[in-house]
């Protein structure tokens, strides 16, 4: 049954569906590439519709991994293989409805295409926050404020990390929650990855540049997953990065394009300013926008967070209150990789015995 | 710098400003400050734009400075605004437009108050009701003088006799834009452009031919803030906080600061003379200051009113290096009569910022 679903070697995309698939996943990001390879694997017939040209959601865009520094390439490479020749993905697809019926889901597409299967899975993951609501950090202003996605494409191209004007950085500043946990932004969660993603980039500048002093801004140090407190000692005692409880309160560039950056040391109760030459902004994650759509289209909830609710955040946590409606990843919530997979594999688990027990 | 980040940024801070009909509170402090500047207001409004303004001479401070300096409690200044929209009310306006930014921000925030806590605007009302006998209706439309005037800057920039331009040179002037700390950093959305990148000034400065110059300290307050000023130990930091903005924007070598709070001109203006006294530091070319500007005195200059007419003289950084800039005439031997042509006597020369 598996060898009817063409993805030859690579997550490459078919132009044909071979018959009406019994699950259509929508987002092809570790979420939904985990969930379709777990399903393909006990026999179902996998669609998976992706707005992008290309699939891997953000991981794809990643270079390293916290905490292992594993390359991102490779938890996509081994998705891959688990999927080969067995899902098909239809990129660039843009949803503009979706059709409950007694028995099945229809999904319409600007294209005027449609696609009908038995259970739906919501994988469609988040966005970053867009830096730029963050006005007095500069984003966008300033040539020298970039984002930790940025600093990933850097690395991620074997290139160095170096200012506008192509020097190499004798001095970086790391920000912690930017769009998180922010008031005045209006999101009052944390993001989870960023204070490791911070700790893990501020080690990978040091390892490029030894010269380079790198600062991290932060409110709390949220260490609470398995090595994460390890790889903060390893910053702070191999790599002598230097932690800062504080947070920015606002960024300006000198004549020099470097910047000034002012913040409370709050540990020791003072204002603080620093002169400069990167500000990396650790941008956290955002309901995507387009799921707001589907949200709408199935009658679904949203938390104030914006990211959609679960029937039961702890028994249910992959159902919605839609039967044959199943949600996966980031799409409930900030959320590490490894995280993402596991809860990808629940909801695959799930949906395989909901079609099992479906009349 | 991407000055498009900025405009993206301005492109979400637009605020509805009335096009007439205004009825105008003043400033407890300009008039003494820069006397001409509010009868210049009124100047453009009526006899370059054909506007309606219209002021009720029974009107009042709002307590602004008594309030944010812990003297007047809020009760208080909500009921003396309150009497404030009444006298605008009685007298057949709808569109508020305040001289004073500490003003601006203290109706912006009472009005906001009594929009998420309507019983205390029931109160206020009755409170209003029982000591004065008055009603009110909330304006329909909110806005600060430089609000109006940015309004217009095209309409100001048609009719404009010098631009912002250096007639030997034909470059821009340099220009900081300085924005009173409560016209948008409480309330971002009621301020042009928001707070991080205000537009107000930089608008004006853009359409009349000038280019604005983003410093390090740009943010940073000019020293005012009332607790700095009103408590007599805290000067020294009032004048620490100018200084610091001086020290970040000379630099750039600025021709001119331009600024639309009551508190800002005047100590931008008077430290710069102070500082020279103490160290000998003058921020300007040659020994010169760094003329400082209301928005109104601007816009006169601009339009071609005579320097002294717009109070210019009782600047302590003199304004003739930026007049000789913009090619704008002037008689030096009038600047020190008053309007009757008698003599005001002529101030004691600085001794280390240069005097015209």
């Amino acid at each position: 049954m598996g060898n009817r679903w063409v993805a030859p070697k690579r997550l490459l995309f078919s132009n044909s569906i071979k018959m009406d698939p019994q699950v259509i996943i929508i987002g092809a990001g570790i979420a939904g590439l985990t969930a379709a390879g777990a399903l393909a694997e006990k026999g179902h017939h996998v669609l998976i519709l992706e707005k992008e040209a290309q699939p891997g959601g953000h991981v794809a865009q990643w270079d390293r991994l916290f905490p292992s520094r594993r390359p991102g390439s490779e938890v996509l490479d081994h998705i891959r293989k688990i999927m080969d020749g067995r899902v098909e993905i239809k990129p660039g697809i843009r949803i503009n409805g979706i059709i409950a019926h007694d028995q099945d889901f229809t999904v319409l597409t600007e294209e005027g295409t449609s696609y009908t299967g038995q259970a739906l899975l919501i994988a469609s993951g988040f966005r970053l926050f867009q830096a730029e609501r963050k006005e007095e950090y500069g984003y966008g202003i300033y040539d020298n404020v970039i984002t930790s996605a940025e600093v990933e494409t850097v690395f991620k191209q074997g290139k160095k990390l170096l200012t506008s004007k192509g020097t190499l950085p004798q001095r970086v500043a790391l920000i912690h929650c930017v769009g998180s946990r922010d008031e005045k932004v209006g999101n009052l969660y944390c993001s989870k990855v960023c204070c490791v993603t911070g700790v893990k980039q501020a080690i990978e500048i040091k390892e490029q540049l030894p010269q380079c002093e790198v600062f991290s801004f932060y409110m709390d140090m949220r260490m609470y997953d398995r090595h994460f407190e390890e790889l903060y000692f390893e910053a702070q005692k191999q790599w002598g990065v230097q932690f800062i409880r504080g947070r920015l309160s606002e960024c300006s560039e000198a004549p020099d394009q470097s910047l000034i950056i002012k913040t409370e040391d709050t540990l020791t109760g003072r204002p603080l300013r620093m002169i400069v030459d990167l500000v990396i902004l650790l941008v956290g994650f955002v309901p995507e926008p387009e799921t707001g759509k589907l949200v709408e289209m199935l009658g679904l909830s949203t938390g104030e967070d914006g990211f959609i609710l679960p029937s039961d955040e702890h028994y249910n946590d992959n159902l919605t209150t839609v039967p044959g409606v199943f949600l996966a990843g980031a799409v409930k919530g900030p959320a590490t990789i490894s995280n993402t997979i596991a809860d990808a594999r629940a909801a695959a688990l799930q949906i395989d015995s909901w079609l099992k027990t479906k009349p | 710098m991407k000055v498009e980040g900025k405009r993206r940024i301005w492109k979400d801070y637009q605020k509805e400003i009335a096009d007439d009909r205004y009825f105008y509170v003043r400033s407890c402090v300009r008039q003494n400050f820069f006397p001409a500047s509010e009868k210049m207001f009124f100047r453009i409004l009526k006899e370059e734009l054909g506007k309606d303004i219209f002021e009720n001479a029974a009107h009042t401070t709002c307590s602004g400075i008594g309030y944010h300096s812990d003297v007047v409690p809020f009760e208080t200044t909500m009921t003396m605004v309150a009497r404030q929209f009444a006298l605008m009310t009685e007298s057949g306006y709808q569109n508020f437009t305040t001289s004073c930014i500490t003003s601006f921000g203290l109706y912006t925030e009472i009005l906001e108050t009594w929009h998420h806590f309507p019983e205390v605007e029931a109160r206020v009302r009755e409170n209003l009701k029982k000591a004065t006998g008055r009603e009110f209706d909330k304006p329909s439309n909110l806005s600060h003088a430089s609000d109006v005037i940015y309004k217009f800057r095209k309409e100001i920039g048609e009719k404009a006799r010098y631009r912002l331009v250096n007639k030997q040179t034909g470059q821009p002037l340099r220009c900081v834009e300085h924005i009173g700390c409560h016209y948008s950093r409480m309330f971002p959305g009621k301020g042009v452009g928001g707070a991080e990148y205000p537009y107000v000034l930089a608008g004006m400065i853009e359409e009349w031919g000038g280019e604005v110059i983003d410093y390090p300290e740009r943010r940073h307050c000019c020293g005012f803030g009332f607790r700095q000023y009103l408590i007599q130990a805290n000067r020294g930091y009032s004048l620490s906080c100018s200084k610091k903005k001086f020290d970040s924007m000379a630099p750039y070598k600025p021709d001119l600061i331009l600024t639309n709070c009551p508190g800002c001109p005047m100590f931008l203006d008077r430290w710069q003379y102070t500082l020279s006294e103490m160290e000998g530091t003058t921020y300007g070319e040659n020994g010169q200051g760094i003329p400082v500007l209301t928005y109104e005195e601007l816009a006169g200059l601009v339009l071609g009113y005579d320097p002294w007419d717009l109070g210019l003289q009782v600047h302590q950084v003199p304004a003739e290096p930026l007049l000789d800039k913009m090619g704008i005439p002037y008689d030096s031997n009038r600047k020190f009569l008053n309007r009757d042509g008698q003599s005001m006597g002529r101030p004691k020369a600085p001794s280390f910022l240069k005097f015209y």
